[in-house]
C-alpha cells in the first residue's frame, strides 16, 4: 500500500509499505476512505515532538471500510462504514470505565517511555511518535486499528465522509475544550487560535449556550471563518488582545479562556521572541505565548481550558495570575469516544456540519505538498483532506 | 518500585529468608483466616521463620563459607544479602480471578518476557526454562513455600537449580471499587556468582523494569485480554 512516511523534520514523503495485518484478536483493518492532516501534524512536521523515528506512518483523523477483523471482535464486521478515534483505548481499565479514554492503562505497547515523562502511562494515539506507542497512522491507504470493539464508531450512509470525518479528532476536541468551559448563561468565551479546533470549539461553545464568543487570531481567512461561525474576532497583529478583550466585557473579561494553539504559538509580543529563541536554543521544549495570554486575560475565578497540544516544560508561566485570580485548569488528549455518539447526533439533525473546515481536497500522493501548505498557511489553507484511493499511476 | 542492594534495604529483608516479606504478610492474615487456612499459614510460616532465623544465627556465628551452599536460597539469600526488587500495580480484576490466573504457572509465559515454558511436576513444585545469554537456557525447579487462595503465593528455587530466588505474589483489594492491588516481592543472589548472573541476565540488566514490564503486561492481559503490541506492522523505509 502507499503510506505517508515521516524521514525527519520537513521531510515526509509518500510511498509504497507492506499492507498492516491484523496482530491482536481484538485488531481490525480498515481501509481509509478520507483521511486529514490535523495541526498537531505539523508539530511533528517541525520535529517539536520526540520520540518520532524515520519510517513512521503518521495520520490520527482517518474513516474508512473495514476489510478484515480479529478474532476476538465480535462488534464489528466487515463492510462496516466506520470512523475511527485518535485516541485508542482497552475499554476495560479504571480509566476507560470512568470514559477518560485518553488516559487508558492498556494501550500504549510503550507504557514505561510515557511513565519517565509523566509519571504514568497515557493511551496509545495512532500515527503520534513512540512515546504514544509508535503505532502506525492513517494516512495511508489500509491501517490496523487495535481494540477495533471500542473506538470506531458506525456511521449512516446518508451522511458523506466529509460530514463525519471530524469525528476523529478535532471536532470531539473543539467540543470538549468547549464544554470544559463549563459555560453558563451570559458567559463570554475566548478562543486563541482559529485553526480547525479552534473553528470547532468557536461553534460548540455557541452550541452549548455562550452568549458571546471571540476568536484571536492573525490569519485573515482564518478569523473570517470565524466570523462567518458567530464570534467576534481580534486580529492580534493589529489589535493588543488583552485591552481588546477587556473592552469587549465591559472590564470583566473573558469568563472562559480556550487556548487552541498549544505548543508552538507564533505570537507577536516580546516573550513569544524569547521562547522562539529558548525552543531554537534548547533551552526550553515548548512555546506557550498564547496560555500566558489566555491566563492573564481571564477573568477572576474564571476557567482556562486547553485543547492545543503540549509534551513538555513551559517557561514563564504566570502562575501566580493564574493563582490570584482562583483560575481553574481543565485540559488534556480528548476523550474522543465520550464524544462520537452524541456529535454524530448533532449532525446527523443538522445543527452542525464540520466539513465547513475544510480547503483543500487531495490525493494522498499529493501529502507532501499539502503539508507545507498547511504548515505555511499559504494558498487560504484551513484544513487539507486526503483521499487515499484516488492515488494516481506512476 | 524500588531495587538496587544497599544495607538499608538488605536489612529490611534481613529476616525475610526467601521472602521475609511472606512472613510478616502471613502472619498478619493469621487475625482473619479460617482456623484451616491459618494453621497451615502459621505451619508454613513458622518454618520459614524458623529456617530464616537459623541460617542468620548461624551466618553471624560462624561468619558462613557458601562455597558449596550457594544455590540453596536459605543460605544465598539469609542475612544481608541477596538483591530485592519489589513493585506493584493495580487490576482491575478482583483478586480471586488474579490468583487463579498466577496459580496456573503454566500460563506465566504469556506475561512473563524471558520465561520459556513452565511446567507443574506436583502440586508444590515446578520446572521452570528461561533465556539464558548466548542462546542458552536456565532451568530451575520451584517449590510454593507459602499459599493462601486467593491473596498469596510464595516460592523459593531449589538446590541445585540455575537460579537461586525467591518471592512472593499478593493480591489484595484496592479500595472503593478499584480492583486488586498486586504487590510482587522477588529476592535473588546477586551476580557476583554464576548463579546470580544468570537470574541478573534473565532480568535484563535492570531487574526492577523487567519485573514493572512483566507486571504491566499482567495487567494489561488480565483487563484488555491481550498485550498491546506493534511488533509487525508496516513501516516506512528508515
Amino acid at each position: 500500500m502507499k503510506a505517508l512516511v515521516w524521514h525527519g523534520t520537513n521531510d515526509v514523503r509518500v510511498e509504497r509499505v507492506p499492507d498492516p495485518t491484523i496482530l491482536n484478536g481484538r485488531d481490525a483493518i480498515i481501509e481509509v476512505t478520507t483521511t486529514a492532516i490535523c495541526g498537531s501534524d505539523l508539530h511533528l512536521l517541525n520535529g517539536f515532538i520526540p520520540t518520532m523515528q524515520a519510517g513512521d506512518i503518521l495520520g490520527h483523523e482517518f474513516m474508512g471500510e473495514v476489510v478484515e477483523v480479529g478474532k476476538e471482535n465480535t462488534r464489528l464486521k466487515v463492510g462496516d462504514r466506520v470512523v475511527v478515534p485518535f485516541t485508542i483505548a482497552c475499554g476495560r481499565c479504571f480509566f476507560c470505565e470512568r470514559q477518560l479514554w485518553s488516559c487508558c492503562d492498556n494501550s500504549n505497547p510503550n507504557a514505561w517511555m510515557s511513565e519517565e515523562l509523566y509519571g504514568y502511562t497515557m493511551s496509545g494515539l495512532f500515527g503520534y511518535s513512540h512515546l504514544t506507542g509508535g503505532y502506525a497512522g492513517g494516512q495511508a491507504q489500509y491501517v490496523r486499528v487495535p481494540f477495533a470493539d471500542v473506538g470506531p464508531l458506525k456511521v449512516p450512509t446518508t451522511l458523506s465522509d466529509e460530514q463525519v470525518l471530524f469525528l476523529s479528532d478535532i471536532f470531539p476536541t473543539g467540543f470538549m475544550a468547549a464544554e470544559n468551559c463549563d459555560i453558563r448563561p451570559g458567559d463570554v468565551i475566548a478562543v486563541w487560535g482559529c485553526g480547525p479546533v479552534g473553528q470547532m470549539a468557536i461553534r460548540s461553545a455557541l452550541l452549548l449556550g455562550a452568549e458571546r464568543v471571540i476568536a484571536i487570531d492573525d490569519v485573515a481567512e482564518r478569523l473570517q471563518l470565524a466570523a462567518k461561525g458567530g464570534a467576534e474576532v481580534i486580529n492580534l497583529s493589529e489589535q493588543p488582545v488583552f485591552d481588546t478583550l477587556k473592552t469587549l466585557t465591559g472590564g470583566r473579561g473573558p469568563d472562559a479562556c480556550i487556548d487552541a494553539v498549544g505548543l508552538e504559538a507564533h505570537g507577536a509580543t516580546l516573550d513569544a521572541y524569547i521562547d522562539k529563541m529558548k525552543t531554537a536554543a534548547y533551552l526550553a521544549t515548548d512555546r506557550p505565548s498564547a496560555l500566558r495570554q489566555a491566563i492573564h486575560s481571564c477573568r477572576k475565578g474564571g476557567i482556562v481550558s486547553i485543547p492545543g497540544v503540549y509534551g513538555g516544560f513551559l517557561d514563564k508561566i504566570p502562575f501566580g495570575a493564574a493563582f490570584q485570580k482562583g483560575l481553574t485548569f481543565k485540559m488534556g488528549q480528548t476523550h474522543v469516544m465520550r464524544y462520537m455518539q452524541p456529535l454524530l447526533d448533532l449532525i446527523e439533525r443538522g445543527l452542525i456540519d464540520p466539513s465547513f473546515v475544510i480547503t483543500h481536497r487531495l490525493p494522498l500522493d499529493q501529502a507532501p505538498a499539502a503539508y507545507k501548505t498547511f504548515r505555511d498557511k499559504a494558498d487560504g489553507c484551513i484544513k487539507v483532506v486526503l483521499k487515499p484511493r484516488e492515488v494516481t499511476v506512476h | 518500585m524500588t531495587s538496587g542492594v544497599n544495607v538499608a534495604s538488605a536489612e529490611r529483608w534481613a529476616s525475610a529468608l526467601g521472602g521475609a516479606a511472606l512472613t510478616a504478610y502471613a502472619i498478619k492474615q493469621l487475625t482473619d483466616r479460617s482456623p484451616a487456612g491459618a494453621a497451615l499459614a502459621a505451619a508454613g510460616t513458622a518454618l520459614i521463620y524458623r529456617g530464616a532465623t537459623g541460617h542468620c544465627a548461624m551466618y553471624a556465628a560462624a561468619g558462613i563459607n557458601t562455597a558449596h551452599d550457594d544455590d540453596d536460597t536459605k543460605i544465598a539469600l539469609a542475612g544481608p544479602r541477596g538483591v530485592n526488587v519489589e513493585d506493584s500495580f493495580t487490576i482491575n480484576a478482583s483478586p480471586e480471578e488474579l490468583y487463579v490466573f498466577w496459580r496456573n504457572f503454566e500460563l506465566l509465559p504469556r506475561f512473563m518476557n524471558h520465561v520459556l515454558e513452565v511446567r507443574q511436576l506436583d502440586a508444590r513444585r515446578s520446572h521452570w526454562v528461561a533465556k539464558a545469554p548466548a542462546g542458552r537456557k536456565a532451568e530451575w525447579d520451584a517449590e510454593i513455600i507459602n499459599e493462601i487462595p486467593g491473596e498469596l503465593i510464595g516460592w523459593r528455587t531449589l538446590p541445585g537449580s540455575d537460579v537461586v530466588s525467591a518471592g512472593s505474589v499478593h493480591f489484595t483489594c484496592a479500595p472503593g471499587g478499584r480492583g486488586t492491588e498486586v504487590r510482587v516481592r522477588l529476592q535473588y543472589d546477586p551476580p557476583a556468582g554464576k548463579v546470580g548472573a544468570t537470574v541478573a541476565w534473565l532480568l535484563g540488566h535492570d531487574p526492577a523494569h523487567s519485573i514493572h514490564e512483566d507486571l504491566r503486561r499482567f495487567k494489561q492481559l488480565m483487563e484488555a485480554g491481550e498485550i498491546p503490541t506493534t511488533k509487525g506492522q508496516p513501516r516506512g523505509r528508515s
